[in-house]
């Protein structure tokens, strides 16, 4: 063996070490998101139940602002106009949660120290990634494996840009943390490969542009599709007690601390939106690849069926919500629909169907499929 | 979004304040409401009193007409009678937004059985196989064209309906948006504060003075603005509306160039020995599949030679023998005549020539043999292409003698070879497959058969199998079947003085597919304009901005200032706020301490809005 093939097995246990420990970083991260929940149960809330209540008794408000300028203190020192804001008719005024700790003091520290877990979490298993990269000198997308442990780097990595954006979006992390445990967990149990270079047919730099966003567009609608999951609930949330239903306490105490449904809708919409041109993108790049290697730009492989399948549920949810009598929960099933397409064209096809995406032996498969 | 939402959003009920200037005071809602109030009851110290007419929807309507080109929505209410009537009703149904999501539906779900179930176009063998297992499944989906899904008749009727759908929608919606360019942003609604983004202020310049401010800033900000009235009309984000045109332009034509592709088309196969040549014709070719339209003149002249293969291999690791190298170089030649050039063609990097690409598929290894009668003479010699049977390249086929051979008493016959090659073998004791799939210990199998080959009769036959019906094979002393290993440069001696066999050595071939696939370009430019339209039309949003300037009835001007997007968007107050800072920065407000109507007024219903 050279001394080459011995530094990248080095590399590779490396790697294999750097996700392990983030894994169990990301364990602390999900109890402390855990706790930052149980310490903002002791808080009541309230606010989505007064807002509707407050709309049902016909408190009327007034339909329309007017002053917004007003000089401070009677000098001459003058402010700017200020902009007043309207929302849609039909749209239920209500405002934000607080997020899981709320309001509640100890319950945001909690929430703090999760999300600096989870920072540092990022961190190691970006580093894992990175050397099972240099260890097979290549973007490390060439199995299943590899794909788990960047696809939850990039879908943190998402997560926590919206948050240096300063989005308001804390409310992600207890769901989007244990999804990421169980994707990794399933890398490193059943979908483990050992690190190794790729067949020739896999050799292009397509396959670079291809994956990669693909494994982004991937993160990005998994982070749309939670918000949408939310969306589901808080809006049913907010009907209940709009039609003066009383929801459990359980349910109350999370509900009224998440985002009301019209911003979780709005947030799932934005995100989805955002990457539809990218998925779109990623589709033509595959099928760039597939005319380069396989002779046909489209060929209804079963993942290119599935990927087509994807898109047309995306292009149907975005059509969806410029319909009207579309709008709201049918639209959102349609992208939680549109979401499960995509995870079952990644664990399903992958592993159930057979096309010339399974991985283990695609030079076999192009040698079959001459047929000489 | 279709023209009512905007309207129903713009007179909706509820408000929040955009606080701009960072205050962290209390939004001034309140005294907002306030006013309001006292403007709807139509009393005086408000602004613009003047225009506190009852609530003007109309008014509204037009201000947020024709923010897009979306087809209105209407509900399916059954024509009366009339076949003009019912054609029109069919083709509103099928040009609206409705049907466009029920077909789109319906193609996601009709794509769905063709990849769980196997296709004619992508795998044979799994179909017959599928068909040979199922007795009663296999006629019904064959019926209903389940095995090829893709170009069944309901697949078909599907996206043909949904390009119909989108062609009737795209093509008014153009004329649309054309007749949005040439005219002009419709002017300020009555009650500016019904808009979901609003600001206002009293300044001392005159009303001209604010609206040429305004108009400049705007036009500045590359709005398309004018003056209509006492009010500054303008719109931006026309490019939302053209990107969404072309995304859906760009869907039609990728979808003629997809079906044009599929009708031209043509693909086949060709298996070279290092050494060997090609020529682009149809006899050339060893199996050959087209379009429906495609004739043989359309194939695009060349040639290339094959000069050499080379392959590598994982040499160890669990992965030993996964294939890491393959590179055919070639000499190639466009036209009957061309200039010889020469290059490497590889997995993913097909030689591309015209719209014909050629593409490494297989390879293979081809014994190099030279077969010898019983007085010496060669009647065989060159190199027989074998297939392989595993990913180590164990080979087999046959080697035919069909003529020119005489037997040891001088009779014609013809000779045949069961061949095995192993390009690694494991030594004797070993299986006989090979263990790797280089050349690293070659090793050919030879069973020897004499007679009548078969071929003659008509009916064809694999040049890689051996017709044995009417063949003898060669014994040795015991009587055993003749069968010998031979390494590069042995020979072997057929019995009774029937000639000889000598493994002279080992070449390698390829398998090349050629197709040719009119109007990729075409996919590919509707495929890039699809991304950009898309992206233009997802991220660009379409909204009007209004400033209106008018003398109160204190003689201080009223400047009043709204906006409105298509969708609700924080983009839209947020850009009306940095508009008012420019303007407001040109015509400040006047310094009245004391002079707030709101709260001087109505303290009542202030105290009874406070939180
Ligand atoms: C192959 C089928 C189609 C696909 C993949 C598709 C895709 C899309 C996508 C992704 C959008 C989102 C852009 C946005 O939200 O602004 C969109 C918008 C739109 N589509 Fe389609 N579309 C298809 C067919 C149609 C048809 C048949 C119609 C005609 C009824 C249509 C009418 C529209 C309209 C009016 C919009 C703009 C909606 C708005 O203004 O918000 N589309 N389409």
């Amino acid at each position: 063996m050279t001394l080459a093939a011995a530094t990248n097995e080095n590399l590779a246990s490396i790697s294999n070490t750097l996700i392990y420990s983030a894994m169990a970083v990301y364990t602390l991260a999900f109890f402390a998101y855990i706790t930052e929940w149980l310490f903002g149960s002791r808080s009541k809330v309230g606010r989505t139940a007064a807002a509707l209540t407050a709309d049902a008794k016909g408190g009327k408000k007034a339909d329309a602002p007017a002053v917004t300028v007003r000089s401070a203190g009677g000098t001459s020192v003058l402010e700017r106009p200020k902009v007043v804001v309207r929302a849609a008719a039909g749209a239920r005024d209500v405002p934000d949660g607080p997020g899981a700790h709320g309001g509640d003091e100890q319950g945001d520290l909690y929430g703090r120290i999760a999300v600096s877990l989870t920072v540092l979490a990022f961190a190691i298993e970006f580093g894992g990634v990175l050397t099972r990269a240099l260890s097979v000198q290549r973007a490390p997308w060439g199995n299943m494996y590899e794909f788990n442990i960047t696809f939850s780097t990039v879908a943190v990595g998402v997560y926590l840009s919206l948050l240096a954006l300063k989005k308001n979006v804390r409310w992600l992390g207890l769901p989007l943390i244990t999804t990421v445990l169980l994707d990794l967990g399933l890398a490193v149990t059943v979908l483990y490969t050992a690190s190794d270079q790729l067949v020739p047919a896999l050799h292009s730099y397509w396959l670079y542009i291809h994956v990669s966003t693909a494994i982004f567009c991937g993160a990005v609608f998994y982070v749309g599709a939670v918000g949408t999951i939310l969306y589901l609930f808080k809006d049913s949330y907010e009907s209940k007690l709009a039609s003066g239903g009383r929801p459990g306490h359980f349910a109350t105490s999370v509900m009224e601390r998440l985002p009301s449904s019209a911003s979780l809708d709005k947030f799932s919409y934005r995100v989805n939106a955002a990457v539809f041109p990218l998925w779109t993108f990623t589709i033509i790049a595959g099928a760039i690849w597939a005319g380069d290697a396989w002779g046909r730009y489209w060929g209804w492989d079963p993942k290119e069926t599935w990927s087509f399948i994807t898109w047309v549920f995306y292009a149907a949810y975005l059509h969806a919500r410029a319909t009207a009598g579309w709008k709201g929960r049918k639209a959102a099933y349609i992208a939680i629909a549109a979401f499960v397409c995509w995870l079952w064209n990644y664990y399903g096809v992958n592993i159930l169907v057979s096309g010339k995406h399974s991985y283990a032996d695609v030079s076999l498969a192009v040698l079959q499929s001459v047929g000489v | 979004m279709t023209t009512t939402d905007a309207n129903r959003e713009a007179s909706g009920d509820r408000e929040n304040t955009a606080e701009r200037t960072g205050s962290g005071k209390r939004r001034p809602a309140d005294a907002a409401r306030a006013a309001d109030k006292g403007r709807v009851t139509g009393k005086s110290g408000t602004p613009a009193p003047d225009r506190a007419s009852a609530p003007d929807d109309n008014d509204l309507g037009a201000a947020g007409s024709q923010l897009s080109t979306a087809p209105r929505e209407e509900s399916p209410n059954l024509p009366s009678l009339g076949v003009i009537g019912w054609a029109r009703w069919f083709w509103r149904q099928l040009t609206s937004m409705r049907v466009a999501l029920l077909l789109l539906f319906l193609l996601s779900l009709a794509a769905i059985p063709g990849s769980l179930i196997p296709q004619t176009g992508q795998d044979e063998t799994q179909v017959a196989d599928f068909i040979e297992r199922h007795d009663t499944l296999a006629p019904i989906y064959e019926k209903l064209g389940l095995f090829h899904v893709y170009s069944s008749v309901w697949f078909s009727a599907i996206y043909i309906l949904l390009f119909v759908s989108l062609i009737g929608c795209i093509v008014p919606r153009t004329w649309q948006f054309v007749g949005q360019l040439r005219g002009r942003p419709p002017g300020a609604p009555k009650r500016l504060t019904r808009l979901p983004a609003y600001a206002t202020w009293r300044t001392e310049a005159t009303p001209e003075q604010v609206r040429e401010v305004a108009l400049k800033a705007l036009k500045k900000r590359r709005f398309r603005a004018y003056v209509a009235g006492d009010a500054v009309a303008a719109e931006k984000g026309y490019l939302r509306e053209a990107g969404n045109l072309a995304f859906h332009l760009a869907l039609i034509v990728m979808l003629i160039a997809f079906a044009w592709g599929q009708l031209y088309r043509s693909e086949g196969n060709k298996l070279i020995v290092e050494g060997d040549g090609f020529a682009n014709t149809l006899t050339q070719y060893d199996d050959f599949r087209s379009g429906n339209l495609f004739s043989a003149d359309d194939l695009n002249p060349f040639s290339f030679d094959l000069k050499n293969f080379r392959g590598t291999y994982e040499t160890t690791g669990p992965n030993k023998g996964t294939p890491r190298i393959y590179e055919a170089t070639v000499d190639y030649a466009v036209g009957a005549d061309g200039e010889q050039k020469s290059t490497k063609i590889e997995v993913n990097k097909p030689l591309e020539i015209d719209d014909s690409k050629v593409y490494l598929v297989s390879h293979g290894y081809a014994p190099v043999v030279t077969i010898k009668d019983g007085k010496g003479e060669v009647v065989f010699s060159g190199p027989v292409p074998l297939l392989p049977l595993d990913a180590n390249v164990t080979s087999t086929g046959a080697i035919k003698v069909m003529d020119g051979y005489r037997n040891a008493d001088g009779e014609r016959e013809q000779l045949g070879f069961q061949a095995f090659f192993l390009p690694t073998y494991g030594g004797a004791g070993t299986a006989v497959v090979s263990q790797f799939p280089a050349l690293l210990n070659p090793v050919l199998n030879l069973e020897a058969y004499h007679g009548d080959l078969g071929v003659d009769s008509g009916v064809p036959q694999s040049v890689y199998q051996l017709e044995k019906r009417k063949l003898k094979g060669y014994k040795d002393a015991e009587g055993e079947q003749v069968r010998e290993n031979l390494k590069i440069g042995e020979t072997m001696t057929l019995p009774g003085g029937n000639g000889t066999v000598t493994f002279d050595g080992v070449k390698e071939w390829a398998g090349f597919q050629v197709t040719q696939q009119p109007g990729s370009g075409w996919a590919l430019a509707g495929a890039i304009t699809a991304i950009a339209g898309l992206a233009a039309s997802l991220f660009i949003q379409r909204r009007r901005v209004w400033v209106r300037a008018a003398n109160g009835p204190d003689g201080v001007t009223v400047v009043e200032m709204a906006g409105l997007g298509r969708s609700e968007s924080a983009k839209v107050p947020e850009e009306l706020g940095d508009l008012a800072e420019v303007i407001h920065d040109e015509a400040p407000t006047v310094a009245e301490a004391e002079v707030l109507p709101a709260t001087t007024q109505d303290s009542e219903t202030e105290g009874a809005e406070k939180p």
